[in-house]
């Protein structure tokens, strides 16, 4: 069991009486690799500002070690940086970046200040170099250095000064696909080797459960959801966790009794329990859990409306009753062959409902070709007759 | 001339070619030749004679761009560092006095400064000279202002601070903020952050200042004329004496502007050198 190094307790933040956070409860973990994912504007970086001491939550506490920490400038925080910009000082080349926190007074934990000695210092910077792989560089002007060069010097700059936990926000913005991968495990290896916490900010899903211990989903303010990415990706706890972590069709149901959940009209076996009898609720259904069988097979019956050639599968958008489901499969359905479906207990994901539901989840508008095919479809009511004289 | 489009700065070449290059030809064509129309050094020759005068006129545009870097930094900070209500009064403030003409802000220095001047007659009125006559038994009935080094030193500051004040602030308050939080975060007080990040950064403005108070001010003839005096005489009243003065003789006009040019030059360029390295990251 780690030890607990950093807790938010019902932290908000308002600006002009705006609130952007809104009762954050968060705990972090020493050594832990913890990721905010969420959209744009969600008060991901206002949440690692609190934690850096950029910004007191108007309400709220901060604790770091046990200690609350609210009114602790950022210049006396166990706490470094890696800023989403880089902000690295355009005055000093790369070594001098890199020296930039170790040159400044130290107070030790006598409160007595010492400085480190040039030699320390050059050991310590050299070595850094070495870790982001820098090495030859020392004597560069930042002007001079390539983006992903650049991120390495910010990432360098923070972690010579050793700190307990390492904040970063959307360090891999800037770069290219695959300089982004590379640097993902360059991170993750680094976070392991210096055994530092990191909180990292993100509103790349795939990074956010590649490299992380622990995912917090945020939208609006709000923490939806805190687990490991496998649970986050196979347990969402509301239609905006499914939705914003891989694709998902999310669909009404009705929980009949525990592990059978009606969509549909058509009962299915699952593997959730613990809700009422009757209660209306989110099914999530990722794409690629879904098996396309021959339609008399099928548990559900549908028209193949639109498929796109993705490399490994194939993106089918099929039509049940009017509603668009996206279906990953390696087999190829031609545009309006009919198919029908099988689902596994374990592919059917049962959520309680909340304000997100029935705002994801359809892919009618996955395609504009989409559009025109959609008006000339069948119509669902008359569909959905049949499939009722059939059962 | 690359492309169609820098033909558009035509006017402007033709313009600077008339009335900054030729003169400049002039004036080193009439160092060099003497009224009789020979090549001579003798006009330079003749330059030891003004050497109180060059040593004066350079010294008292050092001071005064001291004295405006000193009042004119800080002003700057703040205003950058203060919220927009601060900074438009303090613009207008400082932009005020530039919108009335030059010679008569002067004038009006003189009338403020003059023996029987406001604020000699202030000082009567509140009964100050009667207070130092009492203490120290003297006989003073104003004090001499004007005609001094100190009030040539005070209408170039006066006229010349806000060439100081724009530059600087412009670059402080273009100064990116996320290298002001990443220096606090890793470690720096607000001393720290000023000394280490926020002065080095605003170096360019400084040099930029710096260049536009001291080439003027080592180069004023009214502002020496008007509160300096015929005592006071600095470069720019000796080079006009000798185009427009009884002394009239441009070709020593002429090599005294040339040697005047060439100090600030070589002044300048040194100065840039010193700034080259901040010079080029602000451009990042
Ligand atoms: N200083 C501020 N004053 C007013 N509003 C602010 C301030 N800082 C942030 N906000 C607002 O708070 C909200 C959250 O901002 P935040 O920067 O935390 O988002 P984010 O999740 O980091 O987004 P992104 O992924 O785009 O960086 C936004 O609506 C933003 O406009
Ligand atoms: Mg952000």
């Amino acid at each position: 069991m780690s030890k607990e190094l950093i807790r938010l307790s019902n932290c908000t933040m308002a600006f002009d009486g705006e609130v952007v956070l809104d009762g954050i409860n968060l705990y972090i973990n020493d050594k832990e690799f913890l990721t905010l994912l969420g959209p744009s504007g969600c008060g991901k970086t206002t949440t690692l500002r609190i934690i850096g001491g950029f910004q007191t939550p108007t309400s709220g506490d901060v604790f770091f070690d046990g200690v609350r920490i609210n009114s602790v400038p950022p210049h006396k925080r166990a706490v470094n940086t890696v800023f989403q910009k880089y902000a690295l000082f355009p005055h000093l080349n790369v070594y001098e970046n890199i020296a930039f926190g170790l040159r400044l007074a130290k107070t030790d934990k006598d409160g007595k200040r010492y400085k480190l000695s040039e030699k320390e210092i050059d050991q310590r910077v050299m070595e850094m170099l070495e870790v982001v792989n820098l090495r030859g560089f020392e004597k560069r002007h930042i002007s001079q250095l390539s983006g992903g060069q650049q991120q390495r010097v910010a990432i360098a700059r923070a972690l010579v000064n050793r700190p307990k936990v390492l904040l970063l926000d959307e360090p891999l913005g800037a770069l290219d696909l695959k300089l982004r991968k590379d640097m993902q495990n360059e991170l993750k290896r680094i976070q392991q080797a210096m055994e530092i916490t990191f909180i990292y900010v993100t509103h790349d899903q795939e990074e956010a459960l590649a490299m992380s211990d622990t995912v917090v989903v945020m939208d609006a303010g709000k923490i939806q959801q805190i687990g490991t990415p496998e649970d986050i990706y196979n347990e969402p706890k509301n239609a905006f966790v499914a939705d914003f972590i891989g694709e998902s069709n999310i669909l009404d149901g009705i929980m009949r009794e525990d592990g059978v959940v009606e969509i549909f009209n058509r009962k299915f076996k699952c593997l959730d329990s613990g809700f009422e009898k009757d209660e209306p609720v989110d099914v999530v259904i990722r794409p690629e859990d879904v098996d396309i069988v021959p339609e008399n097979e099928g548990q559900l019956k549908g028209t193949v409306t639109s498929v796109t050639f993705k490399g490994v599968h194939y993106d089918t958008i099929v039509d049940f009753y009017g509603f668009k489901w996206l279906i990953q499969t390696t087999d190829f359905c031609p545009v309006d062959s009919r198919i029908g479906i099988k689902i596994d207990p374990d592919g059917i994901h049962v959520m309680k409902k909340s304000h997100y539901s029935g705002m994801f989840g359809d892919y009618s508008s996955y395609s504009e070709e989409y559009e025109e095919i959609s008006d000339a479809s069948i119509d669902p009511e008359e569909e959905e007759q049949e499939d009722e004289n059939e059962e | 001339m690359k492309n169609k489009i820098s033909w558009l700065a035509a006017p402007y070449v033709i313009w600077m070619a008339l009335i900054v290059v030729a003169p400049i030809i002039m004036v080193v064509i009439y160092a060099f030749t003497t009224a009789q129309g020979g090549i001579t050094l003798d006009n330079f020759a003749r330059m030891g004679t003004y050497t109180v005068i060059f040593t004066r006129s350079f010294q008292l545009a050092l001071v005064a761009t001291i004295i405006c870097l000193l009042l004119g930094y800080p002003l700057a900070y703040v205003m950058a560092k203060e919220g927009p209500g601060f900074q438009r009064i303090a613009m207008v403030l400082i932009m005020l006095p530039m919108w009335v003409n030059f010679l008569l802000r002067t004038y009006a220095w003189m009338a403020i400064l003059e023996n029987n001047g406001i604020l000699n007659n202030f000082f009567e009125a509140i009964g100050l000279f009667d207070l130092i006559n009492g203490i120290f038994g003297t006989d003073l009935t104003y004090f001499r202002m004007i005609r001094t080094q100190g009030a040539v030193v005070l209408g170039m500051v006066y006229n010349y601070l806000p060439f100081m004040v724009l530059p600087i602030y412009s670059v402080i308050i273009k100064l990116d903020h996320s290298l002001l939080e990443a220096a606090r975060d890793l470690g720096a007080n607000s001393a720290l952050v000023f000394r280490k990040v926020i002065f080095p950064l605003s170096l360019p403005g400084v040099l930029s200042g710096v260049t536009m108070v001291f080439v003027p001010s080592v180069s004023t003839f009214a502002i020496s004329r008007m509160l300096g005096g015929n005592n006071q005489m600095l470069l720019g009243n000796l080079i006009e004496q000798q185009f427009l003065g009884g002394a009239y003789n441009p070709y020593l006009g002429s090599a005294i502007a040339l040697v005047m040019m060439v100090i600030v030059i070589v002044c300048m360029v040194v100065m840039n050198h010193f700034g080259e390295g901040e010079e080029q990251a602000v451009m990042l």
